[in-house]
């Protein structure tokens, strides 16, 4: 982790005008999905990840293309940084076919292939292995790939952490566990859930060493998510990594948030992500008069075509709720779902010898 | 003694359950994710914490096989600890302490030792939470012999099933609805109250045909029973089974004796459900009074979807079960 009086110095212009701009856009993306859940366009639990954009952003800019993105339920960042259609993020989060996952998955199982963001995952510590596994077939593939498996501080105490840690160590896998502790894992402090608190530290005995960044600056999570990377990719040697940062909202919608103090999270706020980068940017003058608000406008703009977008994506088709749940194929001719109330034809008895 | 009756909350019946039992008995004590200070995720904990102290009401991390497990020890060693699972799809990850060790242990080593635990926690389809966290799985804890499994539908049957189970030498897998933690009830104000495992609830009675419903679907099976009555001229008899395991298989055979119909009501899908399980039961045990086949109305043999439309299509509803007991005549 850099000083805190001596921040790292700024990527170039361009470079630094887009995170801004990304950072702005999950934000304000994730407000409104908050205004759309109230307005009950949004179903089931919503996690949103104010106050954690440049852990997202960072981390994610750190990456090549090709690399892989995996994260949990409070992942509509990560799809956005990823570079899915923020239309179909809003489109799943309202359960359109229209949606990333066709309104399949909805807010807590975002997936994009394409982009290569493999997913949202609603088990606490369940993408864990998952993410030992894309780093597994990179190194049996022999590409050059890399794999970024964020989870929050809450799931480094399920068996899957340590279980996957050892393994990624002694397979030598290119993978980077990077843990975001934003002080809570739902209502419960660090300190009540774990007995060391010092989260970078958790992977050492398994061989996997740790780092820390600032979860707050975007400049130095990406710094030294890069430098994990680097570590993981050349020297097949998964490293964990741990970003302080903080929820500003609310576990998900229903948190009446009586576990922490409302001068905590002001005393957080105090370091916003978004504001703190502008203000350098501006101190820098890679942004000038106007700029911000010009680039938060942009930003709604993007919001407001989405939610145009999935208001106007249709439901799912009933007739569809069968499809997916197998690929079809040689094997699958046959019967395989039981529909009980559908006296016709049963799905997989409709497809062609 | 009192004999009164006070209306309550599913949730509230299952918090004065907890405290009671907790109150007659130092060994009973709570463990789970965000139960204490947060109190409880469906607050059914709610003030436990406060009441009882840290030392019996304990939060712990996110680690559900460890927590199970954990139960599963200090039941071994003189606890009877209460495990809360957040929800019934976490305690997947439960599955080797659950099924490998509580289950087991009093058989393979002789009967030498109890495992007095109770796993609680709820499951249910209907809040958009996609197919991590809607499914129904009393149909795998069913399966596995030396577990008990309780399945209240009703205020009155949480407490007094819970109550039960907490004072019962055996494992219990103890299975709340999501749906149900608002519903209102009449408990019995009886601090001795109590549901014996074992013993079906007839809910309505009826000559036409038997429907039974399992966890929220005995609520559902009742609505339907209801249209059955005033739209079509059905009288529908519905049983409440609310243990699994031991399963009052008797009172169902004597309905299905009585009605020579029977529908079976679940969540949970129709691959090895309890539906399956209990239409072979009755016709092994019924096949000569049967004037029709059992029939089934379970959640779809799919991934529960996030989608509203697809999800509400995914589970059964009122109307399904009229259409169902129709298609017997
Ligand atoms: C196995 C499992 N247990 C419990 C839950 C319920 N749950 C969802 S999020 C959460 C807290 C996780 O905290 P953390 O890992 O710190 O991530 P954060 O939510 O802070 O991003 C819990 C307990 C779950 N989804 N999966």
């Amino acid at each position: 982790m850099a000083d805190q009086a001596q921040p790292r110095p700024l990527p170039d212009p361009v470079t630094s005008r887009e995170w801004l701009q990304t950072m702005m856009l999950i934000r304000r993306f994730e407000e409104r999905a908050g205004e759309m859940y109230a307005k009950a366009k949004v179903g089931g639990f919503l996690h949103l990840a104010i106050g954690e954009e440049a852990a997202i952003v960072g981390c994610a800019r750190a990456l090549r293309d090709d690399d892989y993105l995996i994260s949990t339920y409070r992942s509509h960042g990560h799809a956005l940084v990823r570079g899915s259609n923020p239309d179909a993020v809003m489109a799943e989060l309202f359960g359109r076919e229209g949606g990333l996952c066709r309104g399949r998955g909805g807010s807590m199982h975002m997936f994009d292939l394409a982009n290569r963001f493999m997913g949202g995952y609603g088990i606490v510590g369940g993408n864990l292995p998952i993410a030992a596994g894309f780093g597994l077939a990179s190194d049996y593939l022999g590409t050059d790939d890399a794999t970024l498996c964020t989870f929050g501080d809450g799931a480094i105490n399920q068996g899957t952490f340590g279980e996957t840690m050892n393994l990624a160590a002694l397979w030598k896998l290119p993978v980077v566990f990077l843990v975001t502790n934003n002080q809570f894992g739902m209502g419960t402090a660090l300190e009540r859930h774990s007995a060391n608190t010092d989260l970078q530290e958790r992977g050492q005995s398994f061989g996997v060493p740790g780092m820390r960044c600032d979860g707050m600056d975007v400049v130095d999570t990406y710094e030294v998510c890069r430098e994990a990377l680097e570590t993981a990719r050349t020297e097949r040697q998964p490293v964990l990594v741990e970003a302080i940062t903080y929820r500003f909202r609310g576990h998900s919608m229903a948190d009446p948030e009586e576990y922490r103090t409302k001068d905590q999270v002001e005393e957080w706020r105090k370091r916003d992500p978004i504001i703190t980068f502008a203000e350098r940017l501006r101190e820098a003058d890679i942004i000038g008069e106007g700029d911000a608000e010009q680039m938060d406008a942009d930003a709604v703009k993007v919001v407001d075509d989405a939610v145009a977008f999935a208001d106007a994506s249709p439901f799912p088709a009933l007739e569809s709720l069968y499809d997916d749940i197998y690929v079809l194929g040689d094997q699958l001719k046959g019967w395989y779902s039981v529909d009980e109330r559908g006296a016709g034809v049963q799905k997989g008895e409709d497809i062609g010898a | 003694m009192t004999d009164g009756v006070t209306t309550k909350r599913y949730r509230e019946a299952l918090n004065d359950a907890l405290r009671e039992e907790m109150l007659r008995d130092e060994t009973v004590m709570l463990m789970g994710e965000d139960i204490g200070v947060f109190n409880g995720a469906f607050k059914v904990t709610n003030g436990l914490l406060k009441e009882f102290g840290e030392k019996r009401v304990r939060d712990t991390p996110i680690s559900e096989n460890t927590i199970v497990g954990m139960g599963v020890g200090a039941a071994m060693t003189g606890l009877r600890p209460v495990v809360e699972l957040m929800t019934i799809n976490f305690s997947l990850l439960a599955m080797d302490q659950i099924v490998n060790h509580a289950a087991a242990i009093h058989y393979m080593f002789g009967g030498q030792v109890k495992v007095p635990l109770v796993v609680r926690m709820p499951q249910g389809a209907g809040h958009q939470l996609g197919p991590t966290h809607s499914h129904s799985w009393e149909a795998l804890y069913l399966h596995a012999p030396g577990l008990l499994v309780a399945t209240p539908s009703t205020a009155a049957d949480a407490k007094g099933l819970l109550k039960s189970a907490i004072r019962d030498d055996n494992p219990v897998i103890f299975i709340e609805h999501e749906y149900l933690y608002g519903q209102r009830g009449e408990v019995p104000d009886d601090p001795e109250f109590t549901v014996d495992f074992g013993h079906a609830a007839i809910r309505r009675e009826g000559t036409d045909v038997t429907i039974v419903g399992i966890s929220r679907m005995a609520i559902t099976a009742e609505r339907a029973a209801e249209t059955l009555s005033t739209e079509h001229d059905i009288s529908a008899e519905v049983i409440d089974p609310r243990t699994l395991r031991p399963l009052d298989l008797d009172t169902i055979l004597d309905s299905v004796r009585k009605t020579n119909r029977c529908i079976i009501v679940e969540e949970g899908w129709p691959h090895g459900g309890v539906g399956a399980n209990l239409a072979a039961l009755i016709q092994e045990q019924a096949f000569d009074w049967l004037d029709a086949p059992i029939g089934r109305v379970t959640g779809a043999d799919v991934p529960m979807p996030y989608s509203k439309p697809l999800e509400q299509a995914a589970f059964p509803h009122e109307p399904q079960v009229v259409e169902a007991v129709r298609h017997l005549f």
